[in-house]
């Protein structure tokens, strides 16, 4: 992991869509009068004729994507994710998710490190939201590598797509020459001691916090799943039967999200104890994004701390 | 082929009421009211005006069709049968668990229809999304949005309407069905919309108000809209809501109710 080199996944996103846009002439991209946050404004500079502007309307921008889509084109929708999956939820459920329509919904300023903005534009149940609807894939990228992996690989699959994106830039952890693949978790050390399960903005929180507790000789492993639905089971029940303590650690409310998924696994397939670290079914609150961390407990440290 | 004869199509909108108190008959639920105000409208489009071959129902250039007010799926679903999608006997299935004409229209269960709807208000997006794909490709190929006018009393229309105008959408046509009525009873009533012309004018559509149950004024009003470049096109088409059976015309309750045996029985005999 390279702690000095940080990229907030939103402009992993706007790279990457730039990137897929000189490949694939069906992709097309909207958004919501937000372009110079969601980062779709490089893709929009430079193709100016398959990029949507909808203005402060996401769901109609929803809408417009699912009608891009019935004719063939791969659409990209972005917005802020308390809007995309908020506002737009029934434009999404319905107009989307239901034909099983080929948009992909990107995102960004997902969880409580938007920061300064507080609690209104804070999206703190969007996991939970998303993957509750039938057909949707729920995909929320790490770091910079895997964010521009993602990026290109959902327009190579057909099927709508919901994929969580962060503001606050967190460090690059994975190599280019890493492999991925959805529905597939990765796990970065082998310790039997504990499974820290992570996602997104919190893997990183979750690597500082591993290499924290190697210091107090407390070995553990940390499993960074991307795709939450569908959540890699497998992964899942080989950390419950090979290491001690299980615990979860998300930037998300605690009910509905990464901790309720894999706990739902557990249940059923492998009856283990489970700690949930996230957002305590609370509202966000205005902040810097790593005092809003500590606060809210899903920092490196507060992970640490609970062994 | 394309029916231009008056009298034939007013005998196929006929056909197409029929399948409609079929069909919510044999269900013994759905929406009559709704579907039998815009049956001519639907039967015009069908058979009159869209380039559509029920064959190639899927063809790229084809003309599409957005049935935002989902639930008068009996009036599409008598409609697409007519004109061959699929076997009329599949219209005696309408909302049984083993058929693919569900409540409300899903776009991978039956051939013909281009677009899922149901949720109010959605509809002129996706359509908005059909038209500038049209745009982009330079297809040429047409748009239609059915809206309800209870239904425009939801936020999206008029974000939609907006897009329409913005990107200048001269291939998308929307029809209001303006009969009136909504379930709790009369438009006025319940949201004051007053004004639907003005409205969709003020938001640069050009606008037309025609008879909606009058088959001639259909097919003038969208050979009309056709000729206008450079602006969308919105077709305020009043109608009757329950049109064609006596005892249905203008009544809010027959909006998601269905006959019984006798009241079944005379709607058959009325739409002879």
């Amino acid at each position: 992991m390279n702690t000095e080199k940080k990229i907030a996944t939103r402009q992993s996103y706007g790279e990457a869509l730039l990137e897929l846009g000189k490949k694939n002439k069906n992709i097309v991209v909207l958004d919501a009068d937000l372009s110079t946050a969601t980062k779709t404004n490089m893709f929009a500079k430079k193709f100016p004729e398959r990029f949507f502007d909808i203005g402060i309307a996401e769901q109609d921008m929803i809408g417009t994507a699912a009608g891009f889509a019935t004719c063939g084109k791969i659409p990209y929708a972005s917005t802020f994710a308390v809007f995309a999956a908020g506002r737009a939820y029934d434009q999404v459920r319905n107009s989307v998710a239901y034909p099983n329509l080929n948009v992909k919904i990107c995102a960004t300023h997902a969880g409580i490190t938007v920061g300064e903005d507080g609690a209104t534009h804070q999206m703190i149940e969007d996991i939970s939201l998303m993957r509750a609807i039938p057909n949707m894939m729920v995909i929320s990228p790490s770091d910079d590598t895997q964010t521009k992996w993602v990026i290109e690989e959902i327009s190579k699959m057909d099927g709508p797509v919901y994929v969580r994106l962060s503001r606050y830039a967190t460090p690059v952890i994975y190599d280019k020459n890493e492999k991925f693949e959805i529905g597939k978790a990765l796990q970065i050390g082998k310790g039997t001691d504990a499974t820290i399960f992570a996602t997104g903005d919190t893997v990183a929180e979750a690597i500082k916090a591993k290499e924290l507790l190697e210091k107090k000789g407390k070995f553990v492993r940390v499993i960074d799943i991307h795709t939450i639905k569908p959540i890699d089971k497998e992964m899942i029940i080989k950390c419950a039967k090979e290491t001690e303590v299980l615990l979860s650690v998300e930037d998300h409310n605690i009910i509905g999200g990464l901790g309720s998924a894999i706990a739902e696994v557990l249940t059923e397939e492998y009856p283990k104890k489970l700690i949930r670290l996230g957002i305590n079914d609370s509202f966000g609150k205005s902040g810097k994004a790593e005092e809003l961390m500590q606060y809210f407990g899903i920092d490196a440290k507060s992970i640490a701390d609970k062994f | 082929m394309k029916i231009t004869s008056i009298q034939a199509l007013e005998n196929i909108a006929k056909d197409v009421r029929r399948g409609v108190i079929e069909e919510v008959y044999s269900a013994q639920s759905g929406h009559p009211g709704g579907a039998l105000s815009c049956a001519d409208i639907l039967t015009v489009l069908y058979f009159n005006q869209m380039n559509i071959n029920p064959k190639d129902p899927r063809a790229e250039g084809r003309d599409r069709l957005v049935l935002s007010k989902g639930h008068c799926s009996p009036a599409l679903y008598a409609v697409l049968a007519r004109k061959g999608y699929f076997n009329a006997n599949e219209l005696k299935k309408f909302r049984k668990i083993d058929s693919k004409l569900q409540g409300h229209p899903d776009m991978n269960k039956v051939p013909g229809v281009d677009s899922s709807s149901g949720s109010l208000g959605q509809g002129m997006s996706i359509a908005n999304g059909m038209a500038l794909n049209s745009k982009l490709e330079s297809q040429g190929y047409r748009v239609y949005c059915l809206l309800g006018d209870g239904e425009i009393e939801e936020g999206q229309i008029w974000e939609a309407a907006m897009t329409s105008s913005k990107y200048k959408l001269d291939n998308l046509c929307v029809i209001v069905d303006n009969n009136n009525l909504q379930i709790d009873g009369s438009i006025r009533d319940v949201k004051a919309l007053e004004d639907i012309e003005g409205k969709f004018e003020k938001f640069g559509f050009n606008v037309l108000t025609i008879d909606g149950n009058d088959i001639e004024a259909l097919v003038n009003a969208f050979n009309a809209v056709k000729t206008v470049k450079g602006k969308p096109s919105a077709i305020i088409a009043i109608t009757k809501k329950g049109k064609g059976v006596s005892f249905m015309e203008n009544k809010a309750e027959w909006h998601g109710k269905a006959p019984n045996e006798e009241q079944y029985k005379i709607a058959m005999e009325e739409l002879k």
